[in-house]
């Protein structure tokens, strides 16, 4: 595990310095770019725990559509090249204090569940195979999964309800 | 003389030649369909010679084109974005190269394997979309930005049917990993024959269609051509670049080619397998990247083929045929495969 320890701190520290230049910088497109290099990190985590399948979601979803559909907001309605003003405003301090919460009762609940059991003895220290990723899906949590995507069909339709409104 | 090309390798010898490899298989396959198709085969179906005066049959025109590229000054706008302007054209090659890595060439000819084979390649090959949208935003032009819009909206919108034909092939294979695609289509049967094995192109033939169309969408070859619509927008999204940077835009197009070709033939037409030679006979570590690069020529053969025949779709039609027709026709696909698997 020596190898994949090494990596999990090269690439979170470098996944925490795009994190701050996403709320640092001053251009709205270099935001979204640092972004990707975040959310290529935490796939590059899942990998490096054993999750491909999850860690190829992550890339196929976040970065090849939810980065690309930000993008594509951001170039359709205003998208100047340089330093902009008006991204900064006054709520960085409630903002900040809003990420320090947050970061807190994440913290708590994981070290609260997992306490100091390893990787290898939560999965075996074998990869996860996307047949498990499947069975525990559609076995043991079938109605949550069931309820989630329902939830996300009502949100979709209502989107575009809201949106179509004439 | 029996066949024995298995040789012990340590890891690491192994993986530099791997990654030689990659290279190898980004590069030959992209020379071969510009230099056949592109070059050649066009000009014959446009009536003209093609390029005939580097080497017999202009067959050194590449290494000319690659050395006027390579001569030409690296022009970067005044209004441009340096630092993502320069980065664009590197994340489109980038995500070309990953997706070759999950293609298998052979037994023991692979570059890595990925149990989530196909499922990768098609999450990494939408990555190509963020350095589109790279080099419209930062060259600092209308006509750029323009070609960008399009093209992300168009990547998007065929993604979906790219990934959902290929769904059709995982539920009857039973596996995303690419060599077990090769192996299910080896060893299947139809109607008890198994003579040639069972290449999914004909039982998924709707599929194989589908995933060709949006292949070609993806490729924004003609007739999907909207990103780049010389008539309309220049170049699109690689109006400003030049030299190299534009070479690398072209390399990146062309190799995408070659790996959507490569991952249809192994997804469709039965991969590196050549029916009569056992799976894990070593003869096919050597024979198998011809075959793959012979089927690989095939489907480009076909795209091109429709790329200089039908003119281009206006920007409504090619939404629309692809929110409208394609989508649906392949969620049906999964149906009616789903549903034939449990059956039989």
């Amino acid at each position: 595990m020596v190898a994949q320890n090494i990596f999990f701190g090269i690439i979170a520290f470098v996944m925490v310095v795009a994190a701050l230049r996403v709320v640092t910088t001053k251009n709205i497109v270099h935001a979204a770019l640092y972004l990707v290099i975040v959310l290529a990190g935490v796939a590059a985590q899942f990998i490096l725990t054993g999750a491909e399948f999850v860690g190829v979601t992550q890339i196929l979803v976040y970065i090849g559509a939810v980065v690309v559909l930000f993008l594509f907001g951001i170039m359709l309605t205003r998208a100047r090249i340089g330093r902009e003003v008006e991204v900064d405003n006054e709520k960085r301090w409630l903002a900040g204090l809003v990420a320090l919460v947050l970061f807190a009762v994440m913290s708590f609940a994981l070290v609260d569940a997992f306490e100091d059991s390893r990787i290898e003895s939560v999965s075996g220290g074998t990869p996860q195979l996307t047949s498990e990723v499947s069975d525990a899906i559609f076995k043991d949590y079938l109605i949550p999964f069931e309820a989630a995507s329902f939830l996300l069909l009502a949100a979709l339709i209502g989107a575009i309800v809201v949106a179509r409104r004439e | 003389m029996t066949t024995q090309l298995a040789v012990e390798l340590a890891y690491w010898q192994q993986s530099i030649l791997r990654s030689v490899g990659v290279i190898a298989a980004v590069l030959l396959p992209a020379g071969t369909i510009v230099y056949l198709f592109l070059f050649k085969m066009m000009s014959f179906m446009q009536s003209r010679l093609g390029p005939n005066e580097a080497g017999p049959y202009g067959s050194m025109q590449l290494l000319a084109e690659v050395g006027k590229f390579l001569q030409k000054e690296d022009l970067i706008p005044d209004g441009a974005d340096r630092r993502v302007f320069t980065w664009a054209p590197i994340v489109v090659v980038a995500s070309t190269f990953v997706t070759y890595v999950v293609v298998p060439f052979g037994p023991d000819a692979w570059f890595a394997q990925i149990p989530t084979g196909i499922y990768f390649a098609l999450a990494v090959s939408s990555l190509s979309v963020i350095g589109v949208l790279m080099a419209g935003w930062s060259s600092a032009n209308k006509y750029s930005l323009m070609g960008g819009l399009r093209a992300a909206g168009q990547l998007i919108a065929y993604e979906l049917p790219l990934v959902l034909a290929a769904l059709g092939v995982v539920i009857q294979a039973g596996t995303m990993d690419m060599q077990g695609i090769v192996a299910a289509q080896r060893t299947g049967e139809i109607f008890g024959f198994g003579g040639i094995g069972n290449p999914f192109i004909l039982t998924q033939f709707v599929g194989f269609m589908i995933f060709l169309i949006a292949m070609q969408a993806e490729l924004t070859q003609p007739p999907f051509d909207m990103p780049v619509a010389e008539s309309e927008l220049v170049a699109g999204y690689m109006t400003e670049y030049s030299g190299f940077r534009f070479l690398l835009f072209f390399i990146g197009e062309y190799a995408t080619a070659g790996a959507f070709s490569a991952i249809a033939a192994t997804l469709f037409l039965g991969g590196w397998a050549l029916p009569g030679l056992d799976l894990d006979n070593n003869l096919m570590n050597v024979l198998g990247p011809v075959v793959l690069l012979v089927k690989i020529l095939l489907i480009m053969f076909l795209v091109m083929w429709f790329r200089v025949t039908y003119p281009r779709f206006r920007e409504d039609q090619l939404q629309i045929f692809a929110w409208k027709y394609l989508i649906p026709l392949s969620l049906v696909n999964i149906t009616a495969t789903a549903v034939l698997k449990v059956v039989f």
